[in-house]
This record gives C-alpha cells, sequence and structure tokens, in this order.
C-alpha cells in the first residue's frame, strides 16, 4: 500500500503545527520522520490517524483521497499505530485488549475469548513475538506491552504501520529486539513510518528519512548520512553531541549511603540494601530502565521517601529521618524526574520559580515580608546566566517551554552553594540544543567540586556524563563501572545481567550485528 | 531471555520471606481479635440457657420444628471455629499465600451465629423471619448499586442513585395510583430514574460539570421536588394520587418450597424476580460479552477505547441513562414493591448505602448483590433482635447497619480498586 500525504496544514488558534507538509511512505519500506520534541511529528500522524481533522491538505491511499472521520476509518483503510503512550487497557488480558472494537463473538454477543487467543497466538507465532494471550497487561514489561500493540494493529491488517517514539520506553536490548521486529515486518511487506528524535536508531533501521523542524518539511537524508548532519538539519544549527568535559578530580568521598532499604507504600522493596560513595568532583550516573528504584533512591537522599532504613551521610551528617527542608538546608540541590509537576509551580511566575526554596531566606526575605525587589533581581540575573529565553520575569512558568523551564530548575537549585547535586532525567523531552547546555552546567557544577549524582535512563546521556556509572535492576546494584564501559556491556546490565556476564555476552553480541550489518548494509 | 528472568526470581522471592506485604497480615490479626472477643463475650460470659432458631413458616409443605440449642456451649464453639479459621489465615499469611475467599465468608457466618446464639439466650427467633427480612431491605440497594456499576463501569460516578430511587419511588407510587393499575407504576418507575440520570449525563458528559458536584446537586433537587409535590398534591387528594396498589406476591411451584430458602427467595414480587434477572444479565453481560468488553475498556482506559472506534461519551451516556433506569425500577420497590404510600423522603439514605455496596462488591453486579445482602442482614438483624428484646442498648442496636457498612468498606474489604478513569472527563484532543 502507498501512502501519500499532500500539503497537511494543522492549526491549533495562531499555532501552526503542520505547515503543508509531503510525505509518500512506498510500499515495504521503513520510513523515518525525525524531529525535536515539538516539532509537529505526533500531530502529523495523529492528523493521519484521524484523530485530528486537516485543515488543508489530503491523504492519498494508493493514489485515492480518502478523509478519516476517526481512528475507525484510518485503521479500516490498513493504517494502524502504536502510541508512545501505550493505548492498552492495563486491567485486560493480552487476547481482551488485542480484541477490543473488533470482537469475535459466539452468538447473543458473548465474547469468544478462545478465538481472541487464537488470533494471539498465531500472529505472535508468526513474528515470533512470544506472548502470552492470557497474560494481564499491567504485569507485562513494557517491551512486551509494545509487541501487544503491534499484535493489535497486525490483527486488523494493517499495511501500514505508525511507531511513535517506540523506543523511549525500552532497555537498549528491547531496542534492539524492536529493529529486528521492525525488519521483519518489512520483509513481510508492511510499510513502517518510524517516529523518533534518536539519530542511532534511525540510521540503524531507516530506509528513507525526513526531517521535520517548526512544522515543516526541512530536508530528508539517507539512513548513511553522519549523525552530525541530521542533528544540524534537526536543530536547524551545528551541534556538538558529545560534552567537552575534562577528566575528573575525585577529591574525598562526601556521600556515604550504606545497606539502604526504601519500600513502597505497598511494602515492597523499592531500593533494595545498596551501598556506594561519591565523592567530590565526580559524576556518579545512575542507570537502569524506568521503575527500577531510581527514582526512589533520589527521593529517598531528599527526605521525600517514607519508608527508609540504613543510612545515607553528607559529610558525616546523617540524612535519614530528616525532613527536606533540613536535607536542603545541608546543601542538597535536587533536579526531580518531573519537572512540571515536581520541579516548578506553573502558575508562579518565573521570578517567584526561581526562590521557591529560598523565599522565606535572607535577603529575599525579611522577616514576615518577601522582598520583591530582591527576587526580580535576582530572576533578571538568573535569566542572563542561564540563557532562559523568555520576555519577562513575571510571566507565568507555564509559558516556558520545556528547556527553558529545565533551565528555571537548574538555575534556582544551582544558585547557592552545595554540597551534593542530584539531577533526575535532567535532560528529558528537552532538544538537543538545550541538552548541550545542561549537560554543561552540569560538568562545571562537578568542576567545582560538588559531587554529582544523575539518573537517566538514556544511555547516550549516562556515558556522555559519567565518570563512573551505577546500573541499577530491581532495587539493586547490579554493578558500579567505569564511565568508560562499552554501551552494548550497559545495555545487558540494565537488563540485570551481572558485569561478567555482560562483558562476555557483549562480545558474541557485536561479532553477531557485525556479521548481520554486513549483511543488511546497516550498522548497528 | 534466560538472563533476564534468573534475577527477576530472585527478587521476587526475597520480597516474600521478608514479609513485605504487611496487608497480608492484617486479616489474620482481626480475625484472631474477633475470635477471641466472640469466646470471651459470646462464650464464657453469654448467660446459660438455650437460644431456639424457628425455621419454618406456618404454611411450609416441610414442617421443621424450632431448633433449640445450648447458648454458652454453642458460642463457644463457632467462637472456637472463628479462632480456627484466624489460625488457619495466619499460616497461609506466614507462607505468604494468599487467603482464599471462603474463609472471609466461613468466618463472618460463624461469628454473627455465635452473636445470634448470644443475644437470643433463653429467647426464640424466627430464622427464616430474619432472612426474609434481609431480602427486602436488600432490593433497593442491589438495584441502587447495580446503577452504580453501570455507571461506574464507564468512569462516571453517580452520586444521584438516592435521586434515582427517590424519584422511581415516587412515580410508581403516583402513576399506579392514577392509573389504578400496578404494572403502569412498574413502568414509570424506570422513566423516572431516567429523567434523573438524563440531568446527570448531560451535565457531566456533554458539559464536563464535576460528577459528584452534580449527583449531589441532583439528590437534593429530587427531595425537594418530590417533597413539595408530595405536600402540595399527594397529600390534598391522597385518594386518586397517592394510594397505589401494591405488587402481589407470586409464589414460585416447587422452588418455593424448598426449606428455609423456598419462601425466603421465591415467595416475592416481580421486581424481586427482576432483581434476580438484573444481577445475573448483568454479571454475563459486563463479563462475558462484547458490549461489556467496551464498556469496561471506555471506564479504565477511554483514550485506548477511542484508537479503537468505540465512541466513548455515547456509551458513557447510554450507561448513565440504563444506569438510571434500574435504580428508578429499584426505588419501585419502596412504593409498590412494598405496597406503600410515598412518603417524604422515605428512601432515607439507602442510595448512598447502595453506593458503599458497590465498592464493597468491588464494582461488579454479582459482588454489588453479596454486599446489599450483607447490609440487609445487619438492619434486619437490629430490627428482629430489637423486637426479641436483647440486653443490648437499643442505640447500639441502630449503629449496626453502618458499623457493618464502614468495617466493610474500610477493613475486610482489602485494597480495592475502581475503574481507573472513574469520576473524570473524556474530551477527544
Amino acid at each position: 500500500m502507498k501512502l501519500e500525504l499532500r500539503g497537511i496544514t494543522k492549526r491549533f488558534g495562531p499555532l501552526v503545527a503542520n505547515d503543508h507538509i509531503d510525505l509518500v511512505i512506498e510500499p515495504g519500506e521503513i520510513h523515518a520522520l525525525l524531529g525535536e520534541n515539538g516539532a509537529g511529528k505526533s500531530t502529523l500522524m495523529n492528523v493521519l490517524y484521524g484523530l485530528y481533522d486537516p485543515d488543508e491538505g489530503e491523504i492519498l491511499v494508493d493514489g485515492t483521497a480518502r478523509t478519516f472521520a476517526g481512528p475507525g476509518d484510518a485503521m479500516a483503510a490498513g493504517i494502524g499505530m502504536v502510541h508512545q503512550h501505550f493505548m492498552l487497557v492495563p486491567v485486560f488480558t493480552v487476547a481482551e485488549n488485542v480484541v477490543l472494537g473488533h470482537e469475535p463473538t459466539r452468538g447473543g454477543g458473548l465474547l469468544d475469548l478462545a478465538e481472541a487467543r487464537r488470533l494471539v497466538r498465531e500472529i505472535s507465532d508468526r513474528f515470533g513475538f512470544d506472548v502470552d494471550p492470557d497474560a494481564l497487561v499491567e504485569d507485562l514489561p513494557v517491551g512486551v506491552q509494545q509487541r501487544v500493540e503491534i499484535i493489535k494493529a497486525l490483527s486488523r491488517d494493517a499495511k501500514v504501520l505508525i511507531l511513535d517514539e517506540p523506543t523511549a520506553v525500552l532497555t537498549p536490548q528491547e531496542t534492539d529486539e524492536l529493529i529486528g521486529i521492525m525488519r521483519q515486518l518489512k520483509a513481510a511487506g508492511t510499510s513502517i513510518v518510524f517516529i523518533t528524535h534518536k539519530l542511532r536508531e534511525v540510521r540503524a533501521v531507516a530506509d528513507r528519512i525526513t526531517v521535520i523542524r517548526r512544522g515543516a518539511v526541512v530536508g530528508s537524508a539517507r539512513p548513511d548520512a553522519a549523525e552530525t548532519e541530521l542533528a544540524s538539519l534537526m536543530v536547524g544549527r551545528a551541534v556538538s553531541l558529545g560534552v567537552a568535559k575534562s577528566p575528573a578530580r575525585a577529591g574525598d568521598v562526601r556521600l556515604q549511603v550504606r545497606d539502604l532499604v526504601v519500600r513502597s507504600a505497598t511494602g515492597q522493596r523499592v531500593v533494595d540494601g545498596i551501598s556506594f560513595d561519591v565523592a567530590s568532583g565526580e559524576i556518579l550516573a545512575v542507570a537502569g530502565v524506568q521503575g527500577n528504584g531510581q527514582t526512589e533512591l533520589t527521593e529517598a537522599i531528599l527526605g521525600l521517601q517514607a519508608h527508609v532504613h540504613g543510612s545515607i551521610e553528607l559529610r558525616g551528617t546523617q540524612l535519614v529521618g530528616r525532613t527536606v527542608d533540613q536535607v536542603l538546608e545541608a546543601g542538597v540541590g535536587f533536579v526531580p524526574e518531573d519537572r512540571s509537576k515536581d520541579g516548578l509551580v506553573k502558575e508562579f511566575s518565573i521570578a517567584e520559580n526561581l526562590v521557591l526554596d529560598l523565599h522565606d531566606k535572607q535577603p529575599y526575605a525579611q522577616g514576615w515580608s518577601m522582598r520583591p525587589r530582591v527576587i526580580r533581581e535576582n530572576a533578571e540575573r538568573r535569566v542572563q546566566e542561564f540563557d532562559i529565553r523568555t520576555t519577562g520575569v513575571e510571566l507565568a512558568a507555564a509559558n516556558l517551554s520545556g528547556g527553558n523551564q529545565q533551565k528555571v530548575v537548574l538555575a534556582r537549585e544551582l544558585s547557592r552553594p552545595l554540597e551534593l547535586f542530584i539531577a533526575s532525567q535532567p535532560t528529558r523531552g528537552l532538544d538537543v540544543g538545550s541538552i548541550e547546555f545542561v549537560h554543561e552546567r552540569i560538568v562545571t557544577e562537578r568542576d567545582n567540586g560538588t559531587p554529582v549524582i544523575i539518573v537517566s535512563t538514556e544511555l547516550d546521556e549516562v556515558v556522555a556524563l559519567a565518570d563512573r556509572i551505577l546500573v541499577m535492576y530491581r532495587g539493586r546494584i547490579v554493578g558500579l563501572v567505569p564511565g568508560s564501559t562499552d554501551r552494548d556491556v550497559l545495555g545487558l546490565m540494565m537488563a540485570g545481567v551481572p558485569v561478567d556476564e555482560a562483558v562476555a555476552q557483549a562480545a558474541v553480541h557485536r561479532t553477531e550485528t557485525t556479521a548481520a550489518g554486513t549483511e543488511q548494509g546497516g550498522v548497528l | 531471555m534466560s538472563t533476564v528472568t534468573a534475577p527477576t526470581q530472585g527478587a521476587a522471592s526475597q520480597g516474600a520471606v521478608g514479609g513485605s506485604t504487611p496487608g497480608s497480615r492484617k486479616a489474620p490479626i482481626t480475625y484472631a481479635v474477633l475470635g477471641l472477643f466472640a469466646l470471651v463475650v459470646f462464650g464464657l460470659l453469654g448467660q446459660p440457657g438455650s437460644s431456639t432458631f424457628s425455621v419454618s413458616t406456618r404454611t411450609d409443605l416441610f414442617q421443621i420444628t424450632p431448633i433449640g440449642v445450648p447458648s454458652r456451649l454453642t458460642a463457644i464453639v463457632l467462637a472456637l471455629v472463628c479462632l480456627g479459621l484466624a489460625a488457619f489465615a495466619a499460616l497461609r499469611a506466614k507462607e505468604g499465600r494468599r487467603t482464599p475467599g471462603w474463609v472471609a465468608g466461613t468466618f463472618a457466618a460463624a461469628f454473627v451465629l455465635a452473636f445470634l446464639t448470644w443475644a437470643v439466650a433463653g429467647e426464640s427467633i424466627p430464622f427464616t423471619g430474619l432472612l426474609q427480612g434481609t431480602l427486602f431491605l436488600a432490593v433497593p440497594l442491589v438495584f441502587g448499586a447495580l446503577s452504580g456499576v453501570m455507571c461506574e463501569r464507564v468512569g462516571v460516578i453517580n452520586i444521584a442513585i438516592e435521586g434515582q430511587l427517590l424519584a422511581g419511588a415516587f412515580l410508581a407510587a403516583v402513576a399506579a395510583s392514577l392509573s389504578g393499575n400496578v404494572y403502569a407504576g412498574l413502568i414509570a418507575a424506570p422513566i423516572a430514574g431516567v429523567l434523573v440520570a438524563l440531568l446527570l449525563a448531560v451535565f457531566t458528559i456533554t458539559y464536563a460539570v464535576n460528577q459528584i458536584i452534580v449527583g449531589v446537586v441532583l439528590n437534593v433537587l429530587v427531595v425537594g421536588v418530590t417533597g413539595f409535590l408530595y405536600s402540595t398534591v399527594l397529600t390534598v387528594n391522597a385518594s386518586s394520587w397517592n394510594q397505589p396498589p401494591g405488587l402481589q406476591r407470586i409464589a414460585i411451584p416447587l422452588l418455593s418450597e424448598i426449606p428455609v430458602l423456598g419462601p425466603v427467595l421465591f415467595r416475592q414480587n416481580l421486581i424481586v424476580y427482576l432483581m434476580y434477572a438484573a444481577v445475573i444479565v448483568a454479571n454475563i453481560a459486563l463479563f462475558r460479552s462484547k458490549w461489556g468488553l467496551r464498556v469496561r475498556a471506555v471506564g479504565e482506559h477511554p483514550r485506548a477505547a477511542d484508537t479503537v472506534g468505540i465512541k466513548v461519551n455515547a456509551t458513557r451516556f447510554k450507561n448513565v441513562l440504563l444506569g438510571g433506569a434500574i435504580a428508578g425500577l429499584g426505588g419501585a420497590f419502596f412504593t409498590i414493591g412494598a405496597g406503600l404510600a410515598f412518603g417524604k423522603e422515605m428512601t432515607a439514605g439507602k442510595g448512598y448505602i447502595a453506593l458503599a455496596a458497590m465498592i464493597f462488591g468491588r464494582w461488579s453486579p454479582k459482588g454489588a448483590l453479596g454486599a446489599a445482602l450483607l447490609f440487609g442482614f445487619a438492619e434486619q438483624l437490629r430490627i428482629s433482635l430489637g423486637i426479641v428484646g436483647t440486653g443490648i442498648p437499643s442505640q447500639f442496636m441502630l449503629m449496626t447497619p453502618y458499623l457493618v457498612t464502614i468495617f466493610a468498606v474500610a477493613g475486610l474489604v482489602g485494597r480495592v480498586r475502581p475503574p481507573a478513569a472513574n469520576g473524570t472527563h473524556y474530551a477527544k484532543s
């Protein structure tokens, strides 16, 4: 099936999310749609899937114009979509999720679950997915959930499969498996639209690349194009992808964590007896797939977790059992992973957000009253220093882009002398330009002699920043390895494989992919 | 893959050995405390003498002589059964396994029987009457809870059950009185419920007003409107407006002759039989049918339902109306079902208890039935024991239904999970 988009334009009020976009997806090709967050990729795909009505332009399926009133129409035309946030009902089984909306029945409107299971098994076996049709979706790892989404689309005879940021939630190994699945689907004749902002994956799997910036197509590229070339096309200017960073000059140990156990509200040991040190002037990156205890670890240090046992000592001061206020007082700076929810009060102005934790202290307050003039002056200084792009410091933080919001959080946390700096997912959802800036600031803080802990699920970020890497899996430490550790080894460790075994397996894996790479004409 | 699963198992077993789920210890401790209480208060401190349970009604085909048991001994035995179950539950918890569902049920039955033998020591209590009363009081609760299930399964909180019951009771009485035909009332009652539900649906689904606020306001509205009409029209001309005929009891041949259960279950009026049907049909439809799968998808993850072509808000709208009809029909039980005239605010908070029954029943029709029966039993117990006259102060007895509700919802159910999208408005982006 050939799919063509002609002059698609979609406006939300004054914002033009898609500006006359033309796109052709040939049968059986993997077409990558590359662009930064907010470039308009998802809007375009939602138009294609019938979730949005385009203001202008037309969609052609095999040369005839079609309009899709809703996802039902798009599916009927052979378009399937795997959303970034899975559209699966967590409490349903795999089979129930797959057949939802086109249920087989046995008369009287009763579900034919046997037929549903058969359908799942058939597709699952065809591609070697290994999915149990009776498993509850909420019990499955995200990688498997994604396969359920793919089965769901294929069960409706999708000829074109849209994958919206499919690798955002996967471990590196799961990403490799997904790339294998994409190749299999392509071999079976399914076209794939692969939406992403990750350059490495695009180059590994795409047949053609279309780059979108600010709602418009800015060019197309071959998969053998250099990463820097793709990046500058995507951002619109030259960018450096690495982080310029001198070797760490680690000093004495500042933070000592011993036998730390954090229990969740339901009693699970989400952090399960871990110990590590962080020295001044080094960056310790905590790597791991989302939900393996990293969040709870950082929150335990800050005093946000309720059930914490063990010891966390910062320069000899015990932090366990302290209130958040006391921990901040002890010199801990903290960038939470969800900046819009935990990092900022979005309705407050930028100036207010910049003194959220200092509003009651000198010089921002005098006795009972705050001092707006001092707060504003401070804000103007920080906006300069951290290159926050805004028209005024009295504007609500909600008006800022994600990158600039993160700069506000960083500016606040880095604006006082720190004994420890913790940043959780510091660049999640940021564009390449902002990532560069945030990374530079973190390295600067390290060079000032502050011990730094970075929590990240992105291997690129871990590798770029870390002096040492602590890999967590199911609340435990899989290994503590040097910053120069091979990506494949790290990926395996993130799946729970111990260091020695991971090194051995990665060596085998590398020879295999090199062999496969020469066949496929691509490099993983 | 094998390398990935190996550490998983390690971590999982570790958690279990460490007794990492404190919730699992709650049930055995509760059982043990209650069991000890039963042993001491009902058994050891109980009065000597015998407790008599009469189980047959005079019209029964098979007459069973009333059962008399020695009060203290029986209570002690039942209390020991309770303690045995507590020990069993504790053992299961120690092994890190789930306690089977029958344990809770058997425990409750043994505890209640121990209480009864103690309370009626030296007296006699009609056991069949107790069960009949239980069902009678449970009927509106079942309908109300079913209505709640229908609405909340699609993600709309229905606080307006109370109002729907009251409107159903009102219109059933008026329609039956005016036409002189009781079945006219049976048809009018669901319509009244639907009208209230229509307001709920329009405001919450179409205009995205907060569901709880709309529900509460509707309750107040229905109380006001029916109260106004009651005092202006119904009382002025009561003979033509508010003297509804009652539904006849229909005894089902054979089934109604089963000892104890027959008279309780199968000598009832049409509304009760409709209730049996409603529970069975709703349970099958909700969990086995195509319709049910879609309904539950809408309540759990509306956007996912939308992306596979299910019309979310249309589904919600229809279900809210369906829920209204069910609650309205339940309302008819207050007037034509019981053969009574309409009275001001005669539902007296039953709609809210129905809401609790729905939660206790974990949003399933079957569970709602069980919960409603439990609440009905607690209420009937108060009435029966009041008649028998036990040593318990009547003020304390008045509290029992509500105490049971609180304990049921808070303690014994454990963690319940409502439909994920419950109470949220859905709008296409």
